[in-house]
């Protein structure tokens, strides 16, 4: 009974159990498939997620900034005289405003360091708004001008953490010449002390492997030095006196080794005393420790030295009221970076914090960062130039490439003869797709720069050498699309007696259009990210003002990027990040527009 | 058929509009078309019949030139219209393509309105100088066409958006809109269901009255039912032409007998 | 005849046993008439009464041809000379169940022709001959409907005149019969529809003959006969 069952099923070729093997095999495979399928996508939109978020992250801080809002003293300015408010002495009036916040600052060399809290571009962005409103000038405060870089960055926490803690012991005051002691009863500051001597321990520590480094040195010094002994025994004229030469700077190396193992071992040894006399003696707070700073009265007293229950500090800031006996509520401050290992020292980071304590500084959108070109501070450094600079290029690039291409592609595509010559140009053409961009580069140096003498940095040339390289991508889109058009709507336009060129501009061009665009959209974006070609032609140029007209100098987006990425200052980290993120939404909004633009051609129809 | 009725025949015998003498058509090496001789009346239906591959498509097209779009298709001989050779140099095709229309076999209307499907023709020949006399051609050809009822208050519509037989029937319209003098449909109905069939053929006996048509289908019934007069095409050979009635009852020719009774293909 | 058979075998094979079926038809009906005449001239009463019954089975026949010819219309198309052979079968079996009627006809009035003197030999051997003449233009016109032969479908039409000449004559034989002896009235004026029934037979058959003609060129034999007619005046 079964086996007849059994027959009766595999008659079936599409029912017997090699069948449902081969099925169940065909299900694996696709379910493999769709696992690797759905596996790259989650991979690389995971790299995308981390690219943009790293980015991102990096980017943030540099789209706000803080600015200080002083009260100048305007009086000598007067709204209605334009002229006159452009000679004005900026530069004075930001000085002048900025010392009469701290006036117990002197010494020309702490005056400078107080002026470096603002910007050095203050002065002239002072200028710009007293121009811009000179009515103003009734409440100067409302003038904002931005902050120095690293103040900036401290402000944002980029700098340093610090902590803050709040103390009540009573504590004893005396001044001694510029410094100030203050004194308690209990040893508070242990864990200070502690960290100190932990330093000094290190770099005993450190001294002493140095002097290791030496020993070893010396004894490799002193074996060379045996050999040449031996070599001088059985040596000629000639040779005895090389030898003799090559010994005597062995000997002094031998003598200077000796001097300075017993150095560094002198050395190690203090430090080490020093460490173990911290608790009892107290110890010089260095540039390499954490700083210390004491907050009382409105004073602010850095710690230069410290026994367990002592410090002995400078003042940073003045007393509100004087001079007090003694000190009640107190705060203790620890900036966790030592001094040595930040540009933001602990001056500059009173004054700031003063300020902002006065009200003075607000965090607004760094508007200097969106409007302002390239500049060495990286508070006046902004992306405007080279935005501006990128859309004129590209619009250059657009208004050669696309016409220039997508005549070309219907030429080739619809009327050109099929022979030989149009067979050579297509390869040409889709060779020239793969040339390197730099190629293009030298190509606009030796012709447009060299032959033709025109501007270097301008974007008509950047222009002109983007659309070259665009041409090929454009063309070889554009001829795709065209083809992939069906030819019964050229006859049916051919029959109804429309001329070849009609049938190609009325219905084959708008038909081909996506296509076309979205050639274009990947020529442009390509052209866009492009900065090699660019380099060659000279779009290097530090370019301060905004260009205006396509021969102005200008620069790009990915050539700006690229030299801020040059600068040390660890402010510029911010401004590179925030410069790709602007690239990044140009490229989209450019590409969100040719999409629109080819919906709009599909709606129509 | 009585001697008499004959005669009566030959008395009313209508005009010949298009003339085809010797006509040989070559793709490249490939002979397409051999020494075809057939006159195309004036405002008749003329029927052009024929296994695949005969060269009925071929001699159509060449009636209006759509052979030129074909680079390796040479043609000698001559087709005139009115008398005047339309290969002649200087004709232009443009023009001879106004006056001759073509429907194709799979619609093709433009993926544009269905108003401007039918205007875009009149537009490019400059035969209307206002937006009005534009609005009454197109009004026209689609009444002419049997389909401005079904679409006269969507003319703003893609001509795409239309059924297979309506997209025919909008592609007629924008072929008659140029107001041209014959009317050349390549299987107009190969694509279409047999009520949108019958009413393309309906259609065409009524343009019968203004136009000379010529149609090339492989239905001999749609032969039988909408011409005059049959060419049947065999090999690149005209084998017999005539009226349609003798041909479909009473064929001269054995292949053409052969073939209308379904005994070769 | 055509030599190559349709792409559609079937449609091929339907009209096969269409051409098949006039044939059987124009058997039955042959010997249906050759029969009557026999049973007339034996008075084989019985035979006459299987004659009139089998008649209805060459109406069968009719009925079938006629449906598959409209049957063939409506699915096939016919064109041309397939579309004459479809029509020209319905008119050929319509004019072979009229001579099936003749001969049922015949056979009906065997019962009324009485015993009474017997006519002349010689009359009867005018019916026989008459009869031969007739069954040999049905058969003609059917081989000519067969195998598509103009020159015997124009022979049957121009024989024609014989067969009128034989009633003709037989019609005046029956007269004077007739006026000899009024007893023989009766017996006579049935022979004389019997005579007449065959007479029709033969102009039925002129129709097959015209069929054939018609099935081969397309023409009417009639009009082409009428036309050399008037050209020979």
């Amino acid at each position: 009974m079964t086996d007849t069952a059994k027959t009766e099923q595999e008659i079936s070729e599409h029912t017997s159990s090699a069948a449902r093997l081969r099925l169940k095999k065909r299900y694996k495979s696709e379910r493999m498939f769709k696992f690797w399928g759905q596996g790259a996508i989650f991979f690389s939109i995971g790299f995308l997620v981390l690219l943009l978020s790293t980015i991102t992250f990096k980017a943030l801080p540099a789209f706000t900034y803080h600015f200080a809002s002083l009260p100048y003293d305007m009086s000598e300015l007067d709204k209605t005289d334009i002229s006159k408010l452009k000679k004005a002495d900026y530069d004075g009036m930001v000085r002048s405003t900025i010392r009469s916040q701290f006036p117990n600052v002197s010494g020309r060399k702490d005056k400078k360091t107080l002026s470096s809290i603002l910007s050095s571009g203050a002065p002239v962005i002072l200028r710009q708004q007293v121009l811009k409103n000179p009515n103003n000038i009734d409440d100067p405060s409302s003038f904002a001008v931005p902050i120095s870089d690293f103040a900036d960055l401290y402000l944002k926490g980029q700098i340093t953490n610090s902590t803050l803690e709040k103390r009540d012991e009573l504590g004893q005051i005396s001044i001694l010449d510029k410094q100030v002691e203050i004194s308690f009863e209990q040893n508070i500051f242990t864990n200070i002390t502690n960290q100190i001597a932990k330093r000094l321990e290190k770099e005993a520590l450190l001294m002493r492997e140095s002097m290791q480094g030496s020993i070893r040195s010396l004894e490799k010094t002193k074996a060379d030095i045996k050999i040449i002994n031996e070599q001088l025994l059985g040596a000629s004229e000639i040779e005895t006196e090389r030898l003799n030469k090559e010994k005597s700077r062995l000997l002094d190396k031998e003598t200077e080794l000796y001097v300075r193992i017993a150095d560094l071992r002198s050395k190690a040894n203090d430090l080490k005393t020093r460490a173990k006399l911290v608790i009892s003696q107290g110890e010089e707070i260095t540039n390499k420790d954490q700083s210390i700073l004491i907050y009382f009265n409105g004073a602010v007293v850095k710690a230069q030295y410290v026994t367990p229950n002592r410090i002995i500090g400078k003042l940073l800031m003045p007393f509100d009221n004087g001079v007090p006996a003694s000190v009640q509520k107190w705060q203790l401050r620890m900036i966790e970076t030592p001094q040595a290992n930040r540009k933001f020292s602990d001056q500059e980071i009173v004054w700031i914090d003063e300020l902002l304590t006065k009200g003075f500084i607000s965090k607004d959108f760094n508007w200097i960062f969106a409007t302002k070109g390239a500049s060495r501070e990286p508070e006046m450094a902004g992306i405007w130039g080279a935005v501006v600079g990128s859309f004129l290029t590209i619009i250059v690039t657009l208004a050669l490439a696309f016409p220039l291409g997508v005549a070309a592609a219907i030429y080739l595509e619809e009327f050109a003869p099929k022979n030989k010559i149009t067979t050579i140009i297509e390869v040409n053409i889709n060779n020239l797709a793969a040339v390197p961009s730099i190629v293009f580069g030298l190509l606009g140096l030796a012709v447009f720069l060299n032959f033709f003498g025109l501007d270097r940095s301008a974007p008509y040339v950047g222009g002109m050498v983007l659309a070259l390289m665009t041409l090929p991508t454009i063309i070889i889109a554009s001829r795709a699309a065209l083809r992939a058009v069906p030819p019964s709507i050229r006859e049916a336009a051919l029959g109804i007696g429309a001329s070849k060129l009609q049938t190609v501009l009325h219905h084959v061009l708008p038909l081909a259009m996506p296509g076309i665009m979205t050639g274009t959209i990947i020529g442009l974006a390509q052209a866009l990210g492009e900065t090699a070609p660019l380099l060659m032609i000279g779009m290097v140029a530090f370019v301060v003002d905004i260009p205006g007209a396509l021969n102005d100098p200008a620069t790009v987006l990915p050539v700006q990027i690229f030299m801020w990425a040059d600068f040390p200052e660890p402010a510029f980290e911010q401004r590179t990040s925030a410069a790709i993120l602007v690239l990044l939404a140009f490229l989209i909004l450019m590409n969100a527009l040719a999409v629109i633009i080819r919906k709009r051609f599909e709606r129509r129809w | 058929m009585s001697k008499k009725a004959k005669q009566e025949n030959t008395k009313i015998a209508p005009q010949v509009k298009i003339k085809g003498r010797n006509v040989d058509v070559f793709y490249g090496d490939k002979q397409a078309l051999f020494d075809i001789n057939l006159d195309i009346e004036r405002n008749q239906v003329t029927s052009l019949i024929g296994p695949s591959g005969c060269g009925k498509s071929t001699f159509l097209r060449c009636l209006n030139r759509m052979n030129d779009t074909i680079d390796i298709c040479k043609i000698t001989g001559s087709i005139t219209l009115d008398g005047q050779d339309i290969y002649d140099k200087e004709i232009d095709v443009v023009e001879l393509r106004a006056r001759v229309g073509m429907v194709f076999q799979k619609p093709n209307p433009f993926p544009k309105s269905i108003y401007e499907n039918v205007a875009y023709g009149p537009r490019i020949h400059g035969m209307t100088s206002s937006k009005e006399e534009l609005d009454k051609i197109v009004l026209k050809s689609l009444k002419r066409a049997g389909l401005f009822e079904e679409v006269k208050d969507r003319l703003d519509e893609s001509g795409t958006s239309l059924s297979g037989g309506q997209q025919q029937r909008l592609c007629i319209a924008r072929a008659i809109a140029t107001r041209p003098e014959v009317l050349l449909m390549d299987e107009p109905c190969s694509a279409l269901d047999p009520i949108a069939t019958a009413i393309i053929e309906e259609l065409i006996d009524e343009l019968r009255e203004k136009f000379t048509i010529v149609i090339v289908t492989h239905s001999m019934q749609q032969a039988a039912r909408v011409s005059q007069k049959t060419a049947f095409f065999h090999l690149g050979k005209l084998i017999e032409e005539g009226a349609t009635d003798d041909i479909f009852t009473n064929p001269r020719n054995q292949k053409t007998q052969d073939y209308i009774t379904g005994r070769i293909g | 005849m055509p030599d190559s058979g349709h792409i559609v075998s079937s449609y091929e094979m339907e009209l096969t046993e269409l051409a098949s079926s006039i044939s059987q038809m124009g058997g039955m009906v042959e010997c249906a008439i050759a029969q009557s005449i026999d049973a007339l001239l034996s008075h084989d009463k019985k035979k006459a009464k299987k004659i009139a019954k089998d008649d209805r089975l060459v109406g069968d026949m009719q009925r079938k041809i006629d449906e598959n010819a409209v049957s063939m219309i409506a699915r096939r198309q016919p064109m041309a000379s397939d579309l004459r052979l479809i029509i020209s079968s319905i008119h050929v079996a319509n004019d072979l169940e009229r001579i099936g009627d003749m001969a049922k006809n015949i056979s009906r009035r065997i019962k009324h022709i009485k015993g009474g003197e017997d006519l002349s030999p010689s009359f009867y051997n005018g019916v026989r001959h008459m009869t031969d003449l007739t069954l040999l233009q049905i058969k003609t016109a059917l081989d000519a409907f067969a195998a598509r032969d103009t020159k015997a479908a124009i022979a049957v039409c121009e024989r024609d005149d014989e067969v009128d000449a034989l009633y003709v004559s037989i019609f005046r034989e029956l007269l004077t019969y007739m006026m000899e002896d009024p007893r023989n009235i009766s017996q006579c004026t049935n022979l004389l529809f019997c005579a007449k029934n065959l007479e029709r037979a033969g102009d039925h058959a002129t129709n097959i003959a015209e069929a054939a003609y018609y099935l081969e060129t397309g023409m009417n034999l009639q009009v082409m006969l009428d036309e050399k007619r008037d050209e020979e005046k």
